[in-house]
């Protein structure tokens, strides 16, 4: 059986302890994160299990004002490209009122938020919480 | 592979409908049943687009109930489900069938009810068309999605945020001005007359968007008759012809990368344009996929009508309205004329034909088009289609 090596519920349970876990491709050194079956450059399975830095540079985010049910406004989702490649969602750590474009391109660094469940998810869920480096 | 052509098409009324996701669909498809000359018995199989009809009103497995609700008898009857790209992906699908000769008559449409949904309910579960285990969890939402698209596009491009979102108005500006026009269209009769301030000092939705800049949800149905080239010519002296498709898949969003420049949708389009044996600059008229403003420039670009970060200028310039070069979305495109996810691909289509056809209301017939393109968007990028009309056959 394929078994995977990091599930989704793997890289829940390192964001919990503020680890960015991911997969490094054995074949052409790529990382992978958040985890996949396969290498996300390659496609190769052979892959081993490694911590990223959880440092990056915020690439682009939004200010949410009207949020799906079961949320509450404002709140900074976002993508950050990660020191080791791969480009990570997570949100933003900042005052969402005062967040403007020019925060585009700061450094920024791995905690986590968890989401509780809810009736229209399989469980509990960690997402990464990036704030902006010191 | 047989060549192939709509002989009717049809949309409802789209908005806040007091009828269910069957009955859309029904009104629609007998519409385009009476318009192609043929009768409910001369259908093979049916091909149904809908998308959240389980939050909606407590109902799957769609496509049965459709058939039956028009007299379908027991054809095959298929749901597809790829987001709001699912109506295209249904004409698509039907498309290949007939072109096989597995089928010679297909029906293909689509039906959705999200203005009933609310905006809360409705956002959450649009929201399911991204990633939900690592996308979904920090709360983004579609326009979310694009919002940040637009932040890129301005970092890309080095444009002033505030420079970007004024030209993009022009899209929403135009997308009314047509969808004010549109009989059928959500907002038919109010406002046609946005301007760049009113965008620009619009309710905040998902920063740097703005209420202006983003579709409705709507309620609403659509279908098309579709059939071999040589039954078409017997029904009628204008079918429209079906000269090439594409379709495109992606994972979530943020393994994109830079996805001002998607993938899915570049490789889809080219698939189209290659089977069509054209090149963009054959297209005379589109419908594309403005879900939000930056979309509408994304998709030009996308299918390789404008260079990577000129289609918000070029539109701000009035190159994609009614005499532009690319005429887009003249019948006020989803944020225009509404956005009933399941239904939208093939009211694109329906658009589309009635542009070639010479059928669009009064104010919204572009000069004598030959050859139109759709470009329909599910998800994130995650499903995209494209269907290349003409008024002649296939180049061989
Ligand atoms: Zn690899």
């Amino acid at each position: 059986m394929a078994e995977y090596i990091l599930t989704a519920e793997d890289y829940y349970n390192g964001l919990r302890e503020n680890k960015l876990m991911g997969l490094k491709c054995k074949s052409c050194g790529a990382v992978t994160c958040p985890p996949m079956k396969v290498c996300d450059t390659c496609g190769s399975e052979d892959l081993e299990v490694v911590q990223l830095s959880g440092k990056g540079t915020l690439r682009t985010f939004t200010v949410s004002r009207v949020p799906p049910e079961g949320f509450e406004a404002p709140y900074c989702p976002c993508i950050v490209e990660t020191d080791e490649g791969p480009w990570v969602p997570g949100r933003l750590n900042v005052d969402a009122d005062a967040a403007t474009q020019d925060l585009i391109g700061k450094r920024v660094t791995a905690t986590h938020y968890v989401l509780p469940a809810d009736k229209y998810s399989a469980g509990e869920m960690v997402s990464a919480l990036w704030s902006l480096e010191e | 592979m047989r060549d192939v052509a709509i002989v009717g098409s049809s949309q409802t009324k789209f908005g806040k409908l007091p009828k269910s996701n069957v009955e859309l669909f029904a009104e629609a498809a007998i519409d385009a049943i009476n318009k192609s000359g043929l009768s409910q018995k001369d259908i093979e199989a049916l091909f149904l687009g809908t998308v959240f009809s389980d939050f909606e009103e407590g109902q799957v497995n769609m496509a049965g109930f459709g058939g039956a609700e028009i007299g379908l008898g027991n054809i095959p009857a298929t749901r597809f489900e790829g987001a709001c790209a699912s109506a295209t992906v249904a004409v698509r699908d039907a498309a290949m069938w007939v072109a096989s000769g597995q089928f010679d008559i297909v029906l293909a449409g689509g039906t959705e009810r999200a203005f009933t949904m609310g905006t809360p309910f409705a956002t959450r579960t649009f929201a399911m068309g991204g990633d939900a285990k690592y996308e979904a969890v920090t709360g983004n939402t579609f326009p979310g999605a694009f919002a940040m698209a637009a932040r890129l596009y301005a970092v890309n491009y080095d444009i002033p945020l505030d420079k970007l979102m004024e030209m993009l108005a022009s899209v929403t500006i135009k997308n009314h001005k047509y969808g004010a026009l549109n009989p059928l269209g959500q907002f038919y009769g109010k406002m046609g007359d946005l301007t760049v301030e009113k965008v620009l000092s619009g309710p905040r939705i998902a920063e740097p968007l703005g209420l202006y800049d983003c579709c409705p949800f709507s309620d609403g149905g659509s279908a098309v008759v579709i059939t071999t080239a040589e039954i078409a010519r017997e029904l009628t002296d204008t079918p429209v012809y079906i000269v090439g498709t594409g379709q495109g898949s992606a994972g979530a969003l943020f393994r994109q990368k830079d996805f001002t420049k998607p993938k899915s949708r570049v490789a889809s389009a080219r698939m189209a344009l290659k089977m069509a044996g054209l090149s963009p600059s054959d297209i005379d008229v589109i419908e594309l996929h403005d879900c939000f403003t930056p979309a509408e420039a994304i998709a030009l670009e996308a299918m390789g009508f404008y260079d990577w970060g000129t289609a918000a200028k070029a539109s701000d310039d009035g190159d994609t309205d009614i005499d532009g070069t690319y005429p887009t979305n003249i019948s006020g495109g989803l944020i225009g004329k509404g956005h009933p996810v399941g239904a939208t691909g093939a009211a694109q289509v329906h658009a589309i034909c009635e542009q070639l056809r010479g059928e669009m209301p009064q104010g919204m017939q572009v000069d004598g088009p030959e050859i139109g393109m759709t470009d329909t968007l599910g998800g994130d990028f995650g499903t995209i289609a494209h269907i290349v009309l003409s008024l002649s056959k296939r180049r061989k």
